[in-house]
């Protein structure tokens, strides 16, 4: 970067930017493109779009090396906590413990085929601890600037929640968005409920392209997660129903989006969702 | 958990004592968790917090006799997945997983086509995983179903974190701790009759007067 001396004008320019304020003639210096402007259609939004060049982690339990519905992964670690609980992340060697990993990440590349996947692994050491591994992971996640992290689950501990909660808001403000599995148990659980992550529920229909926004919040999307044809352990499919997967769903679709408009914020991103839903951009919009 | 939630759990303890009324309500738990979806089979896992395992706790249909006190490591399979990530589950053919329906075989001699498996929550604590195998395939799964199925764990979650906290006020009424001695105290009161039982209680009376004034 230092030896362009465009991008280093860039940078001196960006560098004298109000951040925390703004002075009398600043206006001048943050005038904005409007990224949606005119009409946002699915055509707009992803019509044409595969994902290219969008890293997409999914944080969770491995995805299996090879698997024929996922391909090739982009990288893969496993998150572990040392004595003085200090976070290490090693290369993954294990792949998928369980197959819930390879099946979010069989959804992902469904939908997004040329999506870069990334897997980091916070689930397999035992469940003692297991809610400290998460927030480590997550953490650990957010600093590598990947442009999507799919949580396809949550823990209940709220002394965690706070914790994951200022992780959620950094992501947010350095344009990592955060898609989450919405609880369908009477629970308090996290990180879904922050407004700075996007939430997603299950409809019963069976287009993965079919998402709805929910007028009725926490709850922000519902998309395909029932009977969902998954890939799973062994090179294998199985059927499965889970707000599991109709998280990927969405992560792939704002995959698709990132990767039509990569300059979209996680706020815009999550308004161009809700202009593309199903019960909001009318009939044309669910053609996929 | 602090000496005062212990005492309270203690309060809890005079209400639900025998291990036996804890044996049937697991079990009555899993039996109509079967019913409820017409299962031929359905399980409790309890996490032990002192191995980190998941132990089999109550089962009713298949592998009801052989599968009681069984553990394996919290991490491993869909079990492991759903106690830690707090997320419920539903798999159809499941058979279709090699390592699956090796290890289960292996566990249980009986391999389901399907299977349902949610976290029992009490508020922060998950306790364990109840699983429901192989509902009827009349139909494919609903999320009218789903719902059932949270709200149910749900419930079976708050009467176990009450067995849960009687347990561990038992543990701390026969243990050596502060909370035994106020807890053998109350109870040889409680053993007293007549005169010497009002004497007692007003000694009692006159120990908290003072106590409470320190």
């Amino acid at each position: 970067m230092a030896e362009d001396p465009q991008a280093e004008e860039v940078a001196e320019e960006e560098d004298d930017l109000p951040a925390w304020s703004l002075p009398l003639g600043g206006a001048s210096k943050i005038a904005l493109e409007n990224p949606v402007a005119g009409r946002v259609d699915r055509e707009w939004a992803l019509g044409g779009a595969t994902g290219r060049g969008v890293r997409v982690c999914v944080l969770d339990s491995g995805v299996e090396r090879n698997h024929p519905r996922v391909g090739e992964i982009a990288g893969a670690v496993a998150i572990r906590l040392d004595e003085e609980g200090g976070t290490i992340a090693e290369p993954d060697e294990e792949g998928d413990l369980c197959g819930h990993g390879t099946a979010c990440a069989g959804v992902i590349r469904g939908i997004a085929p040329e999506a870069e996947i990334y897997s980091v692994r916070v689930l397999g050491g035992g469940f003692s601890g297991s809610g400290k591994v998460l927030v480590a992971g997550l953490h650990w996640a957010v600093g590598q600037g990947y442009d999507i992290i799919n949580m396809s689950l949550s823990t209940t501990k709220r002394q965690l929640g706070e914790t994951l909660h200022e992780l959620a808001d950094s992501a947010y403000f350095q344009r990592t968005v955060l898609v989450a599995s919405a609880h369908n148990m009477p629970v308090e659980s996290f990180p879904w409920r922050f407004s700075s992550v996007i939430s997603v529920g299950s409809h019963e229909e069976s287009d993965p392209m079919v998402f709805y926004a929910n007028p009725n919040p926490p709850v922000e999307f519902f998309a395909h997660g029932v009977d969902v044809d998954i890939a799973w352990l062994g090179g294998g499919s199985i059927r499965a129903t889970g707000n599991s997967f109709a998280t990927p769903c969405i992560s792939a679709i704002a995959a698709l989006i990132l990767s039509k408009h990569p300059r979209l914020t996680p706020f815009q991103l999550k308004s161009v969702l809700f202009q593309i839903a199903s019960n909001v951009g009318g009939p044309d919009d669910r053609q996929s | 958990m602090t000496d005062k939630a212990d005492l309270n759990a203690a309060v809890a303890a005079g209400v639900l004592s025998a291990d036996d009324q804890f044996g049937r309500l697991l079990r009555s738990i899993v039996d109509v968790a079967r019913a409820i979806f017409g299962a031929k089979a359905s399980s409790i896992m309890l996490h032990d917090e002192s191995t980190d395992e998941l132990v089999f706790a109550a089962v009713s249909g298949e592998g009801e006799e052989a599968l009681v006190g069984k553990r394996f490591p919290s991490s491993a399979g869909i079990a492991g997945w759903v106690l830690s990530s707090r997320t419920p589950l539903v798999l159809e053919d499941v058979q279709n997983d090699p390592r699956f329906a090796r290890d289960v075989a292996e566990r249980t001699g009986y391999v389901p086509k399907g299977l349902m498996a949610v976290p029992l929550l009490d508020e922060e604590e998950a306790l364990g995983v109840l699983q429901v195998l192989d509902r009827p395939q009349r139909s494919r799964f609903s999320l009218q179903e789903m719902e059932l199925l949270g709200l149910f764990a749900g419930q079976a979650a708050i009467a176990l974190g009450l067995l849960r906290s009687a347990q561990r006020a038992r543990a701390a009424l026969e243990g050596d701790g502060d909370v035994a001695v106020v807890a053998s105290l109350a109870a040889a009161v409680d053993s007293l009759e007549g005169s010497r039982r009002d004497a007692g209680i007003s000694l009692l009376r006159e120990l908290e007067r003072v106590l409470g004034q320190s």
